[in-house]
């Protein structure tokens, strides 16, 4: 039930809308969770879950998870 | 990654001690499971399945409602993985086939725009799901909706469930749910990790659940208990408040029943008076009276968790037990004929365990 897919935004269709890429097939989101459609958003990556955008997604994915990673392996 | 995934399997068996790890949704589930990090990991390093499927947790009664509004000709427009969840007196998928209009829907909108295509009709919205949607249902109540559309609200919240495990359930630390702290944080995990029960928030993929585990462990290791989180890419420490503001716009705090667990206090949401016409509770009223009628007339012969004879769902949704300890499991109860609620759903540990585990071996 709480499965968020990631999907790219490629357009906006109107003030709380856009269409979305994931893995290929596109969809339509609503955007009203994140504050309403913005072209700015355009290239963006959000988590989608029953049709909304519930969150954008950081790009300093993989470094926030080393950064995690070096302290655990060696907190000193 | 893959070398990193191989070090913290590294790091978690090099550090491992006898510890009990609680999730709590449905998807950190299905990635345990269907990845085996159960098998790859030290066997003291326990990982424990929680409440975290939202239609395991619905009661009962709250499908016999959506029932008797079907068979007093309304439209129930639900999600897929509540279809076939058992109430006292079977399912909406056998109200379904018994020629009673049910649809699924994959979101309100979709049961919006039924509503609004078809005026003549009387349609209901099963809401359900935790926080992650919540504000989804939310969002569409605040655009305009039709008169001919209501919701059974049944909405649940995570941090007061995880209280109340830490009082039931031995538990050394959790790995809370990465879709519902992207809405509400991670600061409500406070109230849980100043019982001394360390958090970690983490995402869906195995690196993330292994992150989160050796995290966890790390934490008890050197004696601290607070909220950390392993998802920042999603979720922050205030989550989305356009999200929360617009779900406390629309529903309010209520204390709430959980199948297998009983009331939990402010645990769950209703529709605030200002959205009473669209509350089906309200709507229809009369129908609900009588639904709760029936139950009590019923519940003489259903035990007070609502499970059937022989199922041991409620000792699933709280780590009591494993699927396995259920004489029911992969016999008379399978993702075909399912008998609980924990089989029927994507996201029960029973069918997790059964897809990925069952007949090999484990
Ligand atoms: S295996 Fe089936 S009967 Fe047993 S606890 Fe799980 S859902 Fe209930």
């Amino acid at each position: 039930m709480c499965i968020a897919i990631p999907g790219k935004i490629i357009s906006i269709l109107n003030e709380n809308t856009a269409t979305v890429d994931i893995g290929g097939i596109k969809r339509k989101v609503n955007l009203d969770l994140i504050g309403g459609a913005d072209r700015s958003l355009i290239g963006k990556y959000a988590l989608v879950h029953v049709g909304y955008a519930i969150s954008l997604i950081s790009d300093e994915e993989s470094e926030e998870i080393l950064k995690l990673l070096r302290d655990l392996m060696d907190p000193s | 990654m893959e070398n990193i995934e191989q070090k913290l399997i590294s790091r978690i068996n090099e550090h491992a001690a006898p510890i009990r790890i609680m999730h709590v949704c449905g998807t950190h589930e299905r990635t345990i499971s269907k990845y085996a990090i159960r098998d790859i990991i030290s066997k003291d390093v326990q990982l424990l399945s929680g409440p975290g499927c939202p239609v395991c947790v619905t009661p009962a009664e709250d499908i016999d409602f959506a029932i008797s509004l079907a068979k007093s000709g309304k439209v129930i427009a639900s999600f897929g993985d509540m279809m076939r969840v058992p109430g006292t007196r079977g399912s909406l998928f056998d109200a379904r086939s018994d020629g009673y209009d049910i649809r699924m829907v994959y979101s309100i909108d979709d049961a919006v725009k039924i509503a609004k295509d078809n005026p003549t009709l009387d349609i209901v919205f099963f809401g359900i799901g935790f926080e992650t949607t919540a504000p989804a249902n939310a969002a569409a109540l605040l655009r305009e909706v039709p008169e001919n559309f209501s919701m059974l609200t049944s909405h649940k919240l995570m941090p007061p469930a995880m209280e109340i495990l830490t009082e039931d359930t031995i538990v050394d630390g959790f790995l809370a749910p990465g879709h519902v702290s992207t809405i509400i944080g991670t600061y409500p995990y406070n109230s849980v990790s100043e019982r001394g029960f360390p958090i970690v928030v983490t995402g869906f993929e195995v690196l993330d659940v292994l992150l989160g585990i050796a995290m966890v462990q790390n934490q008890i290791e050197s004696g601290r208990s607070c909220v950390e989180n392993a998802y920042s890419r999603c979720v922050n420490v205030e989550g989305n408040l356009k999200a929360q503001e617009m779900m406390y716009l629309v529903f309010k705090k209520i204390d709430s029943k959980w199948r297998g667990i009983g009331m939990i206090e402010k645990s769950g949401l209703a529709l605030k008076k200002e959205f009473e016409q669209f509350d089906a509770v309200n709507v229809y009223a009369d129908i609900y009276e009588k639904a709760q009628h029936e139950k009590k007339v019923s519940d003489i012969d259903n035990n007070q968790n609502e499970m059937w004879e022989g199922c041991i769902c409620a000792e699933i949704l709280t780590a009591r037990a494993q699927p396995a300890q259920c004489p029911l499991f992969g016999k008379r109860c399978s993702p075909k004929n399912p008998v609980g609620p924990c089989m029927v759903s994507l996201e029960g540990t029973c069918y997790n365990w059964y897809k990925y585990t069952h007949n090999k071996g484990i």
